[in-house]
Parts: C-alpha cells; structure tokens; sequence
C-alpha cells in the first residue's frame, strides 16, 4: 500500500498503524503519530486501519529555543 | 516564587535547547543556569532514527518542566496541528506558541497568533504565546485566556537586547496581572538584568547562552543577573533624573563659604 510519511511517498505492508511503526522501526521510539492531520494516541495506534495515500507524520522531541 | 499557569517556581529563567557546541554542554548549561523551565520542539523521525530518544534522555535527566514549541510554524493550522502532536509527545498542555510572520525578523504576525491562541485556549491549552511589544496584541491575546505573555526584546538570536524599552514598560504597566517574559533578542547577561528591573517575570533565552564561548559560564551570569534584576525591582529603583543631586552633604563642607 502507498501512503505518505514524513511527506515522502513510501510503500508499506502494513496494514494498521502500529504495524507501520514496527515496519518503519521505530519501535520503542518516544513518538507522536498523527494520519491526516489528527493525532492518534499511542493506546488506538493497534486499533487504526491505514488506507491507501493517508498521510502519516511521525515527530519526535528535538532541540529548541 | 513564580507562577507559570497552575505549577509554580523560584527560577525566573527560562532556557531553551537547541544550538549548543554538545549535548554534555547543554546540559551542564542548563543546570548552571538554574533554569526550570526548558523550551523544546519536535521534528519529524525518519525510518530507523534514534535521534529523538538521545534528545529526550538527556532532558529527562535534567528533571526538568519542558515547554514543547511550534518554531517554524507559519499558519494558524500548522500552529495548532504542532501543538496538538506536542500535547500527545510531550504529555504537558503547554505550549509555547510561535506563529512567525516573516523570514527576515523571525518576527510574530499578530493577526495568526491571536487566532491560534484563540483555538488552542478553547482546547485546553495553555498557552505561551512569542509576540512582539504591541500593545494592543498582548491585549487581545489576554482576552483570548493567555495569563502568560512573552514579547519579544529584539529578533530572536539578534543579541540586541531591548530594543523598544518604552513599549515593554508599558506592557508591564497595562498587564499587571499577566506573567509577562522577555524572549528573544537578549544577548548579555546585563540585557536580562533590565528586563527583569521593569518588571517582566521572567527571561526566557537560549542563543545567548548556547553560542557563548563558554555556555556553562554564561548561564550561571544570566542566573546572577535575572535575581540581580529581580531584586532590583523589587527594592524599588529610583527615578532618573536630568541632572546632578549631590550624594555627600553640603553643609559643613571644609572652607565652605570662606572664600569670598
């Protein structure tokens, strides 16, 4: 399936979203993941179906003034 | 003590992460600072990337409250979308919130910040809005449920110090019940001391103390110089005044009236 991560087109096998993570290896990452600009709480990632061309953002804590 | 929202503190510095020679360095930085609050953003993770982790260890070592940022944001949406991602990473409905207006001065536009701050507040956010000196948006932006403010001194990383005294003195005249923060543009530790002698609450910093020879050094300086200020102000600072007032006594100076 083609979705969208990070803005870059990328194919995945997976079907839900913590899938994704796994396939993406961010396992165990302390991330915020949002699918078409909602926020998905970590406790729904195994509940929430992807579908094809979704936007995904995958943000994580960085330096800042 | 001070409050920023419902927690309270005795630093009246805030500093923020981002722009320092090493990671050890920020965080002997931070510490010598005696800073409570530290400002942080979040970025994208690519595939694979541990750089986010590194980062949030070593502020989880620190013990410190974090203050997530939406720097970079240039709209109300990406605003508001930044700050809802911050809300679920960070676990903290603060957020310091940048709407930036133009590339050149880094400077707030004014009519997206208020609209942001608007929608975040009636999200239960609370907010830190980063605006100019302007009057009247610092009171628009109260109205919207914003009991911090912090305008900015000069543009930020500028190292100008306070450019438009006049119009802080006035904020802090016409806001008294406001926490107000200087936040950007301070770049010596006398800079934060005049600020915090105006009244402001707090100086919120980050260049000034990350691109200094020494930033551990520098951090304890702007430490010294926000209770400096601080104390200043509170023991009521005189009047300035056109001309010169003796400070020795007059009367029974030697040879006083003998020369004729």
């Amino acid at each position: 399936m083609h979705v969208i991560v990070n803005g870059r087109s990328t194919e995945i096998a997976a079907k839900r979203l913590d899938g994704l993570l796994g396939e993406l290896d961010h396992e165990g990452n302390h991330v915020a993941v949002a699918v078409n600009d909602l926020v998905v709480p970590r406790a729904r990632w195994s509940a929430t179906e992807l579908n094809s061309g979704d936007r995904i953002e995958i943000i994580t804590p960085r330096q800042g003034g | 003590m001070i409050k920023f929202y419902d927690k309270e503190f005795s630093s009246r510095l805030l500093i923020g992460t981002a722009l320092y020679p090493s990671p050890a360095i920020m965080q002997q930085a931070i510490r010598a600072s005696g800073a409570e609050i530290v400002t942080v953003s979040l970025r994208r993770e690519a595939a694979g990337g541990r750089a986010g982790n590194a980062f949030w260890s070593l502020i989880s070592e620190l013990g410190v409250t974090v203050l997530p940022n939406t720097a970079g944001c240039r709209s109300v949406r990406e605003a508001v979308k930044t700050a809802e991602l911050a809300r679920e990473l960070f676990g903290t409905t603060w957020i310091k919130l940048e709407v930036i207006g133009d590339d050149e001065t880094l400077q707030p536009d004014a009519v997206g910040l208020v609209e942001a701050a608007q929608i975040l507040i009636k999200d239960g956010f609370s907010v830190f809005p980063y605006c100019t000196e302007d009057l009247t948006v610092a009171q628009r932006l109260r109205d919207a449920g914003c009991r911090v403010i912090m305008p900015w001194a000069a543009p930020i990383g500028s190292a100008r110090g306070i450019v438009n005294r006049d119009a802080l003195k006035l904020l802090r005249a016409r806001l008294p019940d406001v926490t107000l923060v200087v936040d950007a543009g301070l770049g010596a530790p006398s800079h934060a001391a005049e600020a915090m002698e105006l009244g402001y609450d707090a100086v919120l910093l980050n260049t000034a103390v990350a691109k200094a020879g020494d930033p551990p050094e520098m951090a304890k300086a702007f430490r010294l110089a926000v209770e400096a200020g601080r104390a200043g102000f509170k023991a009521g600072l005189m009047g300035a005044r056109d001309f010169a007032s003796p400070s020795t006594p007059v009367v029974g100076t030697p040879f006083w009236h003998a020369v004729s």
